[in-house]
C-alpha cells in the first residue's frame, strides 16, 4: 500500500460549476498513472471512503493520460455563495483524499 | 493558408495585474491581438445578482491603461470578454466608464464595439416552459417568480458578436459575459484560422501565466496560432511553458478534460498532444472542434434570497471549546425561541474554525483538539434591519450563556473588533445556470458602437442584427 501523497505531484479540489466540485490527482509517474488507471485503483467507492460519504455524491472517475491526471467529480451539498456555504470556490475540500492509500 | 497569429494575453483577470515588462517583450513580438478575460463566476453569486465588480477599479484601469495606449497606437485590436467581472449591463458599463476615462486622459481616438450579454427574463421563461432552457449538473428550475427576481440574467456570449463588432471596424471591443475563449479566438477564426485550435488556445490564454510553470496569475503569455498547431511562450524569465504545465491546466475547473462544450460545440481533446519545444515553448496539435446538432448557450443568474449580517468572535476556553457542539445547538434553540415571540424571521449558520469551518458537513476529523477555535456567527433574513437584530441577538446570548460547566463566568466570546457585527447587504443565490438554445447566436446579443476621440464621446444606437 502506498499512500497517495507518496505519489502524487497535485492533489486539489475547485469548482467546476456553482454546483459540482472537481477533485484533480496529477501522478508524479507515469508508469504508476497508467498501474492506477489499468487496475481501476482509485474507484468511486474508495473516494467516498474517503469523505465518508455516499458512492452516489461521487459523479465520475476520468483519466487524462497526457497530464498523468485522474479527475473526480462530486457534487456541492450547499451551492457555491449560497447560505451556509462554507467553500465559494471549492479549494479546500481535497484534505480527506490526502489519506488515500492506494494497492500499489 | 492564413498566416501565423500572435495573441498577447497580458493577465488572468482583467485587473488582476501584470510586469510591465513581460507585456513589452510581448509586444516586441508584433501581435496581432491584445485579448483578456476579465470575468469568473469563481467569487460566487453576490457579484452577478448585485451587478458589481469584483476586481478593484484601480486594478483595472490600471491594466486597460497599459493594454489600450500600447493596442490603440499600434493598431494592436484589444478585446475585452466578461466586463466587470459578471458581465451584467452594469458592469459593462462600468468597464465602459473606465475605457473613457483612459481615452480622454491618453487622448487616444478609436471605435469601442460593445456586446451585451443580458438577456430578457421572459425570453428564459418560454425557453423553460419550451423546454429549449434546460438545467446543468442537477440545478433544479428556477420558479417564474424566482426568473424575474433575479436583477441580471446573462448567456456566455460565442464567437459571433465580437466578430460582428470587428466586421464593423471596432479596434476595442468590450464584450458582456462572454465564452472565456472567444476573446481570444473570435477574431483569429474570423481571419481563417482553425476554430479548435483557436479555442483551445483561448482556453489557455484566458488564465495567461497560471498554465506555466511556476505559474501565476499576474504575469503575460503569448500564443501564436498555425495552420495545424499553436505555441505557447512565457514572457518573463522566471517562467516556462512545458508539456506537462500545460496539459495539467487542460484540466483546471473542468468537470471532463477531454470533451470541453463551449457555444455551438465541445472541444474534443481526446488526440491532443503537447510537445516540448525547448526554452520555455510547447506546441499543441490534434484538437478537434464537435459542433452541437443545435447552437446552445449558457445562462447565469442569481437571485436575491434576503440580507446577511455577520459577527466575528475567537474562543480560547478549554471547557467551552470541549463542549462547543451541545453548547452552539442550544444557543441557536435560546435564540429560536426569542425571535418567535417577536415574529422575525431568519436563520443563523455558525462557521467554527478550527472544528469544522472549511467543510461543514463534510469534515470527518472531530477530534476537537484545538486550543482555539474562530467563530464566525452569519445570519440571514428577509431586511438588514432584521438580520440585524438576529445577529445581535445571536452574539449577546452566546457571550453570555451559561453553559455546563463554566467557570469563566465574565464573557465566553473574544471579539477583535468594536462594532462587533458587520450588516454585509443583500445576498443571493445562484439561480440559472442553465443551457439555452439560440436559432441566431449573433442576434440574440445587443450591440453599440460608440466613437471616442480623446475627451469626445460620440455613442451610437443599441442594434441586434
Amino acid at each position: 500500500m502506498k499512500n497517495l501523497r507518496e505519489v502524487a505531484q497535485v492533489i486539489r479540489s475547485k469548482n467546476s460549476s456553482p454546483m459540482k466540485l472537481t477533485l484533480d490527482i496529477i501522478f508524479k509517474d507515469r508508469e504508476v498513472f497508467e498501474e492506477v488507471r489499468r487496475r481501476e485503483l482509485l474507484t468511486p467507492e474508495l473516494v467516498a471512503g474517503a469523505y465518508q460519504i455516499s458512492p452516489e455524491e461521487i459523479e465520475k472517475v476520468l483519466y487524462f493520460e497526457p497530464a498523468r491526471a485522474v479527475k473526480i467529480g462530486m457534487r456541492r451539498r450547499v451551492r457555491s455563495g449560497s447560505p451556509g456555504d462554507t467553500d465559494v470556490y471549492g479549494a479546500q475540500q481535497h484534505a480527506p483524499l490526502l489519506g488515500l492509500e492506494l494497492d500499489l | 493558408m492564413p498566416r501565423e497569429y500572435k495573441i498577447l494575453s497580458p493577465t488572468a483577470i482583467l485587473g488582476y495585474g501584470f510586469p510591465e515588462s513581460s507585456f513589452l517583450k510581448g509586444l516586441e513580438e508584433g501581435p496581432d491581438l491584445i485579448a483578456v478575460d476579465a470575468g469568473s463566476t469563481d467569487p460566487g453569486p453576490y457579484y452577478l445578482g448585485s451587478g458589481k465588480p469584483f476586481t478593484d477599479r484601480v486594478g483595472v484601469k490600471s491594466d486597460l491603461r497599459t493594454m489600450l495606449t500600447h493596442g490603440v497606437r499600434r493598431g494592436i485590436p484589444v478585446v475585452i470578454g466578461t466586463a466587470g467581472g459578471s458581465g451584467a449591463r452594469p458592469h459593462l458599463e462600468w468597464c465602459r466608464g473606465l475605457i473613457e476615462e483612459i481615452a480622454r486622459e491618453e487622448d487616444l481616438s478609436f471605435r469601442l464595439g460593445l456586446a451585451y450579454a443580458d438577456v430578457d427574463p421572459e425570453v428564459v421563461l418560454a425557453g423553460l416552459r419550451s423546454g429549449k432552457v434546460q438545467a446543468l449538473d442537477g440545478l433544479e428550475d428556477p420558479t417564474d417568480e424566482q426568473v424575474r427576481s433575479c436583477p441580471h440574467i446573462v448567456a456566455q456570449m460565442g464567437n459571433e458578436p465580437l466578430q460582428a463588432l470587428a466586421r464593423e471596424g471596432c479596434q476595442v471591443i468590450l464584450a458582456g459575459r462572454c465564452y472565456d475563449p472567444a476573446c481570444f479566438a473570435a477574431l483569429p477564426i474570423l481571419e481563417g484560422h482553425d476554430v479548435a485550435l483557436a479555442t483551445h488556445l483561448g482556453k489557455i490564454l484566458e488564465c495567461a501565466a497560471i498554465a506555466a510553470t511556476p505559474g501565476s496569475g499576474s504575469d503575460s503569455v503569448l500564443g501564436i496560432l498555425r495552420q495545424d498547431s499553436f505555441e505557447l511562450r512565457a514572457l518573463s524569465p522566471e517562467r516556462r511553458f512545458t508539456p506537462q504545465s500545460t496539459a495539467a491546466h487542460t484540466l483546471y475547473e473542468k468537470s471532463d478534460p477531454c470533451h470541453l462544450p463551449g457555444p455551438g460545440g465541445s472541444l474534443d481533446l481526446t488526440g491532443v498532444s503537447f510537445t516540448d519545444l525547448g526554452e520555455g515553448r510547447v506546441e499543441v496539435r490534434g484538437t478537434r472542434f464537435v459542433p452541437t446538432p443545435r447552437y446552445a448557450v449558457k445562462l447565469e443568474a442569481a437571485r436575491p434570497v434576503g440580507f446577511r449580517t455577520l459577527s466575528i468572535a475567537g474562543i480560547r476556553d478549554p471547557i467551552l471549546i470541549g463542549s462547543i457542539r451541545k453548547v452552539a445547538g442550544q444557543v441557536k434553540a435560546r435564540v429560536d425561541e426569542l425571535l418567535r415571540r417577536e415574529s422575525v424571521t431568519g436563520e443563523v449558520f455558525f462557521h467554527m474554525y478550527g472544528l469544522n469551518g472549511v467543510m461543514g458537513d463534510l469534515e470527518r476529523d472531530d477530534s476537537g483538539t484545538s486550543h482555539e477555535l474562530g467563530l464566525v456567527m452569519e445570519v440571514l433574513a428577509p431586511t438588514q434591519e432584521q438580520a440585524n437584530t438576529i445577529c445581535s441577538l445571536t452574539r449577546s446570548t452566546f457571550l453570555h450563556y451559561g453553559y455546563e460547566g463554566r467557570i469563566a463566568t465574565a464573557g465566553n466570546l473574544a471579539f477583535p473588533f468594536s462594532p462587533s457585527d458587520v450588516p454585509m447587504g443583500p445576498t443571493f443565490e445562484f439561480c440559472l445556470y442553465h443551457l439555452m438554445e439560440v436559432a441566431d447566436p449573433e442576434a440574440l446579443f445587443i450591440r453599440e458602437i460608440v466613437n471616442l476621440d480623446g475627451a469626445r464621446v460620440t455613442p451610437g444606437k443599441e442594434v441586434r442584427s
